[in-house]
C-alpha cells in the first residue's frame, strides 16, 4: 500500500513535540515544502520544558514558556495532532494512535524523549510520589501542593534541585535526600559540590548528603506520609519528589522491530535500523558513542543540535551528527553554572586541574588541561558567566591552558560594572602551574 | 488547557502572605498616603508643614521598611509569585490601583480645582494648599498641581527605587543604573529648576530641568517658551541653547556609544519612574507580533505629529515676529527643507537595508508630502506652514500625546499593561533615540551563543515588549530601537545567555556562528 512519493511532498511524521522534534520541524520547513505534522499527547503546543519550574513558581504563566505564537504553527504549515502514540507499524508505514486513528508516514521522527527513573523503593506507587519531567507531572504537584507542608526530594541531580527551589518558593519544607557526598556528585568536582551544599543550606533546604530511603511509607488512604532513610530515620512528609534521573521514554517502539538499548539505536547519521524512521534527542542512544560523550545525551542543546542534522538527511543532504564542543549550563538557586569542553569529576590521568574559588564562597572557576602538552581542555564555572564563543575558538585551535589563562579578560560574559577576577586568577595560577610562553 | 494555567496562576494564596513587619511598614506608609487624603477633602491641619513632612517620611518610611521586610532571602532574583500576586498579576488590586491614577491624572490635567488649586487667583486649598508651605520654602511661590505631582513623583521614584535596588542588589549594573535615575530625578528633574525659580524670580516661566529634551518637551520650540528663554536673562539663554546643543548635538554622540539607554533608562523621568514604581509591572507588556507592528506605527506617527507640530509652530512664531533679529521665516523654511531631506536622504542611501520594506515607503512619502507642502504654502506667502493652523495643531498635541497619552494611559495604566506603554507606543524622543540606536550605534544585546534554554524569562520581564527569546533562541544579537537597555532580561536570564554591549557596530547583526557547532555552519530563521 505504500507509494512512493517524490520528495518534495512526501510526509514527515514527528513523534514528540520538544525542542529535539520541533526543531527539526521548524528545519525542515525552511528547506522544504514537505508536508509536516507533529504528534504529541503532552501538549498541544511546544513549551519550553526546563522552564516547567518557572509556571509553578509564578515568574511565568504557561503561555509565557511557549516559544512561538499558537497561529505561528498554523502560517508554517505545520500540522499538530494531540494524541498518544499506540504503536509503530514500519511495514504500513503507519503510526497508531491511543484514540484509534492511525497516521501514515513516508518518513518517521521518533523524538519522545525521556521518563523519569523510577528507584524500585517500596512505596513508590502510593499517592503524592512523583516525577518531575512533563507538563502532567507540574499539573499532578500543583494539584498536590495544597496540602503539602513537608516534602522529601531523592536524587541530588539537576531536577531535584529545580524541585527543592520550586517547592521552596512555596514555602513548603524540604528535605534533600542525595546518595552522593555532595550534590551531582558525578559531575561536579569536590569543591563545586561543597559550594552548592553550602549555597542549598543557605537556603533552608534540609539537605541530607550520603543518605538514601529505604521505603516509602503510606497513610490508610493510599498517600505517602513519610520516607525511612538507611540511617533509619523516619521523615513525615506530604509530597516525595523522585529526581533520580530521567532515562529514554521508548515505549512507542515495543513490536515495532526498531532496535534499542537504553534508547532507540541509531548512527551518527541518526537512523534507525529501519529504514526512513529516524530517532533524535533524549530518546535516542548512539550505537557507539561519539568522543567523550555517553551514547544517551538528554540535554536541551543536544536535542536541539540532532533536529536540526536531521532536517538537513529530511531535505536530502545526509548528515551527521557532529554536535562540536561538549557545553552545559544550569542554576542552582542563586547560582548560575557554565561548563565547556571536558573537565571531570575525578580528573582522567592525563588531566590537569587548575580550581579558584572567590573568598565569598559564592564563585569559583575550574580549568582543565593536558599534564603533559598544556593542551586546554575544559572550563567550569559557578557565579560567573563565560563566554561560548571564546572557549569554542580555544578548544577549536587546540590552545594551551597558558593562552586561555593569558586571554582570560576575553572570556568573561558578566553584566556591565560586576567585580572582575582576572587579575587574581591569573596570579593564582602563575603561582601553582607557572605560566609558560609558548602556546601548543 | 490555558483555563486550567489560569486556575494554577490564582492558586496558593500563601505564597502571598504578608509577614508582621510587612503589615506593619504597609500600614505606616498607607497612614503618610492617608493624610494626604485627608488634606485632599479639605481636613484643616495645623503646622501644614509639619504634617506635609511627616506624610511623606511614613511614605519614605513605609516603602523602605516594606522592601527590606520582603528582600529579606539571599541576593538573587525575586521573582517568586509575581503572576500569583493580584498586583503584579493583573488581579483586583491592580485594577483598582489603576483606576485610582487614571483618575488622579485626569484630575491633575483638566480638573485641578477639584485638587485645591486655586481657582482665579483665590489661594490654595486642598491637597495643593498642603504643599503650599514645601513650595514657598523650594521655589518661592505658591504650590500648583504640578508642584504637588513633581514632589509625589519623585518621592515615587526615590522610595520605589529604593525597593529596586534592595531586589537587585547582587546586580551591580541594576544598582548603578538605579542610582542614576533616582539622582537626575531628585536633582535635575526637581530640585535644581525649583532652586532656580526661587533664585529667578522675576523671569518668565520656562523648563529649567535640563534633561528634559525636545521632542518629549513637546513645548521647547513654542512660542511662549521661546520668548520667555529669549526674555530669561543668562538662565533663559543658556536653558535655550543647552536645550539645542543636547538635541542636535550631546544626544546622537551618546546614543552613538551607549544606545539610547543612556537616557531612556539612565536618565529620563517617564523612564525612572518605569524602572522604579513600575517594576513590579514590567511583566505585563505584550509580547505579541501585533503588538510590535502596532507599536511601530503609533510611535512613528506621534513623532511625525511632534515634527509637523514643532516646525509649523516656530514658522508661525517667526512670522509675528519679524523685526526680532531672529532666523527669518523663509531661512527657517528652506533650512528645514534642507535639514529634513538631508536626513532622509542619508538614510536611504546608508542605511536603507537596515529599514524594513514598510518603513522605507513611510519614510520617503512622508518626507515628500512634508517637504512638497512646506515649499508649497510658503510660495503661497501662508501664515501657516501646513494648511493647518499651528495653535490648534499644538492644543490638539498637547491633549491627545501630551496629556491623555503620556499621563493618564502612560501611566494610570501601569498595573495593567505594563510600566512603559508611553515609552514604546507614544514617546517621540524613544523613537528618536531608537532610529539612531537601530541605525547608528554602538550598543547591542549579545548572545551566548547556544546557551539558550527557550525559557522566555527575558521576554516576559521585558518592559518593552521585545521578544528576546526569538533572538536569543537563534543566538542572533538583539539590535532593536525599541530597547531602552534596562538590563533586566540579561539579569534574569538562569543560563548567562544575554549581555548588553557597546563595541564595535561591524559585527552588530552577525549571527553567532557557534549556535549550531558544526563546521560554523549557522541555519537562519
Amino acid at each position: 500500500m505504500t507509494k512512493q512519493r517524490d520528495s518534495a511532498t512526501e510526509h514527515i511524521v514527528i513523534i514528540g513535540n520538544g525542542i529535539a522534534g520541533i526543531t527539526c520541524a521548524r528545519e525542515v520547513r525552511k528547506k522544504s515544502a514537505k508536508r509536516i505534522t507533529v504528534i504529541s499527547g503532552e501538549s498541544e503546543f511546544f513549551f519550553s520544558r526546563t522552564a516547567l519550574m518557572y509556571v509553578y513558581m509564578g515568574h511565568m504563566k504557561f503561555d509565557h514558556i511557549q516559544p512561538y505564537e499558537d497561529n505561528f504553527w498554523r502560517k508554517n504549515r505545520i500540522e499538530l495532532v494531540q494524541a498518544w502514540v499506540k504503536q509503530i507499524d514500519p511495514a504500513a508505514k503507519k503510526v497508531e494512535l491511543q484514540n484509534g486513528t492511525a497516521i501514515s508516514y513516508d518518513k518517521l521522527v521518533i523524538a519522545t524523549g525521556s521518563q523519569p527513573n523510577k528507584t524500585g523503593v517500596t512505596g513508590e506507587q502510593l499517592k503524592g510520589v512523583l516525577g518531575m519531567y512533563s507538563k502532567q507531572d507540574l499539573e499532578h504537584l500543583e494539584e498536590l501542593t495544597g496540602g503539602c507542608k513537608h516534602a522529601v526530594i531523592v536524587g541530588g541531580g539537576l531536577i531535584g534541585i529545580e524541585l527543592a527551589e520550586m517547592l521552596h518558593s512555596r514555602k513548603i519544607g524540604v528535605t534533600f535526600i542525595v546518595r552522593e557526598n555532595g550534590f551531582w556528585g558525578s559531575i561536579l568536582p569536590p569543591e563545586e559540590a561543597a559550594l552548592i551544599n553550602r549555597h542549598i543550606r543557605e537556603h533552608g533546604i534540609d539537605l541530607r548528603l550520603a543518605t538514601t530511603v529505604t521505603d516509602i511509607a503510606g497513610d490508610a488512604a493510599g498517600r505517602v506520609s513519610s520516607v525511612v532513610t538507611n540511617t533509619g530515620e523516619r521523615i513525615d512528609c506530604q509530597v516525595v519528589g523522585l529526581t533520580t534521573g530521567v532515562s529514554p521514554n521508548i515505549g512507542v517502539i515495543e513490536n515495532s522491530g526498531i532496535h534499542a538499548r537504553k534508547g532507540v539505536l541509531v548512527n551518527t547519521f541518526l537512523e534507525t535500523n529501519i529504514k526512513d524512521i529516524y530517532a533524535i534527542g533524549d530518546c535516542a542512544e548512539q550505537t557507539s558513542a561519539i568522543g567523550l560523550r555517553k551514547p544517551v545525551e538528554a540535554v536541551w542543546y543536544t536535542g536541539r543540535i540532532m533536529g536540526e542534522t536531521l532536517a538537513n538527511t529530511l531535505c536530502g543532504e545526509r548528515s551527521e551528527y557532529a554536535p562540536g564542543h561538549w557545553f552545559n549550563s544550569a542554576k542552582f538557586f542563586d547560582i548560575e553554572y557554565q561548563t565547556y569542553g571536558w573537565v571531570f569529576a575525578r580528573p582522567l590521568e592525563y588531566e590537569a586541574q587548575f580550581f579558584w574559588q572567590h573568598p565569598d564562597g559564592k564563585k569559583s572557576l575550574r580549568f582543565s588541561f593536558h599534564r603533559n602538552t598544556r593542551k586546554f581542555l575544559g572550563v567550569v564555572s559557578l557565579g560567573i558567566r563565560l563566554r561560548q564563543e571564546f572557549f569554542n575558538a580555544f578548544l577549536d585551535q587546540d590552545h594551551s591552558i597558558d593562552t586561555v589563562i593569558r586571554y582570560l579578560r576575553k572570556a568573561n560574559f558578566d553584566p556591565e560594572f560586576y567585580e572582575r577576577h582576572e587579575t587574581v586568577i591569573q596570579a593564582a595560577f602563575k603561582s601553582k602551574h607557572q605560566l609558560h610562553a609558548q602556546q601548543v | 488547557m490555558s483555563e486550567h494555567y489560569q486556575n494554577l496562576s490564582l492558586a496558593n494564596p500563601e505564597a502571598n502572605e504578608l509577614s508582621g513587619s510587612q503589615k506593619l511598614f504597609l500600614a505606616l506608609g498607607l497612614t503618610g498616603l492617608f493624610i494626604l487624603v485627608l488634606a485632599l477633602v479639605n481636613v484643616q491641619f495645623p503646622y501644614k508643614a509639619i504634617w506635609l513632612l511627616a506624610s511623606i517620611a511614613l511614605i519614605l518610611v513605609g516603602v523602605i521598611g516594606y522592601s527590606r521586610a520582603s528582600y529579606k532571602s539571599l541576593p538573587g532574583i525575586h521573582n517568586n509569585g509575581v503572576f500569583f500576586k493580584s498586583m503584579s498579576g493583573r488581579g483586583v488590586w491592580a485594577w483598582s490601583l489603576g483606576v485610582v491614577l487614571t483618575a488622579l491624572y485626569v484630575f491633575l490635567y483638566w480638573l485641578p480645582g477639584y485638587l485645591g488649586l486655586g481657582q482665579d487667583g483665590a489661594g490654595n486649598t486642598g491637597l495643593v494648599g498642603f504643599f503650599d508651605p514645601l513650595s514657598y520654602f523650594l521655589n518661592g511661590h505658591a504650590a500648583t498641581q504640578w508642584f504637588v505631582y513633581g514632589t509625589l513623583y519623585t518621592l515615587a521614584i526615590l522610595a520605589f527605587g529604593y525597593k529596586f535596588i534592595l531586589k537587585y542588589r547582587h546586580n551591580k549594573y541594576q544598582v548603578i543604573r538605579t542610582i542614576s535615575v533616582m539622582f537626575f530625578q531628585l536633582a535635575l528633574a526637581f530640585l535644581l529648576p525649583e532652586i532656580l525659580t526661587k533664585l529667578n524670580p522675576t523671569v518668565p516661566y520656562f523648563s529649567k530641568d535640563i534633561k528634559n529634551m525636545w521632542p518629549l518637551n513637546y513645548y521647547f520650540f513654542e512660542d511662549w517658551h521661546l520668548t520667555a528663554m529669549l526674555k530669561g536673562g543668562n538662565l533663559g539663554k543658556w536653558m535655550l541653547y543647552f536645550g539645542l546643543a543636547m538635541i542636535f548635538i550631546g544626544s546622537p554622540i551618546l546614543t552613538y556609544f551607549f544606545g539610547k539607554r543612556w537616557y531612556c533608562s539612565w536618565v529620563c523621568g517617564c523612564g525612572g519612574l518605569a524602572e522604579t514604581a513600575g517594576d513590579p509591572f514590567r511583566q505585563l507588556s505584550s509580547k505579541k507580533l501585533s503588538a510590535w507592528k502596532f507599536e511601530r506605527w503609533s510611535v512613528h506617527f506621534v513623532l511625525v505629529f511632534v515634527v509637523l507640530m514643532t516646525i509649523a509652530v516656530l514658522y508661525t512664531f517667526l512670522s509675528s515676529d519679524a523685526n526680532s533679529g531672529f532666523i527669518t521665516r523663509e531661512i527657517f523654511t528652506w533650512g528645514m527643507v534642507i535639514l529634513l531631506s538631508a536626513i532622509i536622504a542619508t538614510i536611504w542611501i546608508f542605511k536603507r537595508k537596515s529599514l524594513d520594506k514598510d518603513a522605507r515607503y513611510t519614510m520617503v512619502s512622508l518626507g515628500v508630502i512634508v517637504v512638497g507642502t512646506m515649499v508649497l504654502n510658503f510660495s503661497m506667502n501662508a501664515t501657516n506652514i501646513f494648511f493647518i493652523d499651528s495653535n490648534l495643531l499644538r492644543s490638539v498635541y498637547g491633549f491627545l500625546i501630551g496629556a491623555a497619552f503620556s499621563g493618564v494611559v502612560g501611566v494610570g495604566f501601569y498595573p495593567l499593561m505594563g510600566s512603559r506603554v508611553w515609552c514604546r507606543f507614544g514617546c517621540p524622543m524613544a523613537a528618536i533615540l531608537g532610529l539612531q540606536q537601530k541605525l547608528f550605534s554602538r550598543f547591542r544585546i549579545t548572545t551566548n551563543a547556544g546557551q539558550c534554554i527557550s525559557c522566555g524569562n527575558c521576554s516576559t520581564y521585558c518592559e518593552m515588549g521585545i521578544d528576546v527569546r526569538a533572538y536569543a533562541q537563534k543566538g542572533e544579537n538583539i539590535v532593536r530601537s525599541s530597547c531602552v537597555g534596562c538590563g533586566i532580561c540579561a539579569a534574569v536570564c538562569p543560563r548567562g545567555v544575554l549581555k548588553l554591549e557597546n563595541g564595535d557596530r561591524s559585527t552588530r547583526f552577525e549571527q553567532d556562528p557557534i549556535q549550531i557547532n558544526r563546521d560554523g555552519i549557522s541555519v537562519i530563521d
